[in-house]
């Protein structure tokens, strides 16, 4: 039986590329003035990581990576409700 | 060669978005000007990243009939979804801290929203 997947060259590129990003709004995360920028940058930081382990299930061939990042992007929205309830004062 | 196409032109699309997205964390004067650049354009990019998946498993599915590239179609399609809706959410309730904090627009000399909602 043949391997029915279809190789593709360009998905680590793009994983590459998306790191980099991380990286680069890490630099917000440690230089921001206030608190709530602190959370953008989060907020930032975990949406480039559930994109990029949509692309990590597809290039190792793992589906459950793809679970992995909706438990991901949900559990990252109640951290950042609950950064924001602190961060307003209503916690 | 058409589809490949296809998912290398989401790809672009998205990788192109998410990086003019961090580009206005990193640049703009504000936190609500950041807030702006960030979620708008990283979930638009996000999304297309996204689809660029869907694509992909749904070519396989049609290319070669197993059940589990429909499943990581389903699967990325969900949680395309999930990082659609959480993310607006979400930036709504940090700009709304920002408010209660007392943050202003950087040019600001006066809060209008103040009077209306303390």
């Amino acid at each position: 039986m043949s391997d029915p997947w279809i190789l593709l060259p360009f998905w680590y590129p793009i994983i590459a590329v998306l790191v980099i990003l991380m990286a680069g709004s890490t630099i917000r995360l440690y230089k921001g003035p206030t608190p709530a920028d602190r959370a953008v940058a989060v907020d930032t930081v975990n949406t480039l990581t559930v994109a990029s382990l949509i692309l990590f299930g597809v290039a190792f061939r793992e589906i459950i990576f793809i679970d992995v990042a909706i438990v991901y992007s949900l559990l990252s929205f109640v951290a950042t409700l609950f950064i924001a309830k602190y961060l307003g004062g209503e916690l | 060669m058409i589809i490949e196409g296809i998912i290398l032109i989401f790809l672009i699309i998205g990788t192109s978005f998410n990086t003019l997205g961090v580009l206005g964390l990193l640049r703009f004067p504000d936190l609500y000007t950041r807030m702006h650049a960030t979620t708008k354009a990283t979930t638009f990019g996000s999304i297309f990243t996204s689809l660029s998946v869907v694509v992909y498993g749904l070519w396989l599915f049609f290319d070669s009939r197993d059940s589990q590239f429909m499943i990581l179609a389903i699967h990325a399609f969900i949680a395309m979804l999930a990082l659609a809706f959480t993310n607006a959410v979400g930036s709504h309730a940090i700009a709304r801290a920002g408010h209660r904090m007392g943050i202003k627009p950087s040019p600001a000399v006066c809060d209008r929203l103040e009077e209306f909602h303390p």
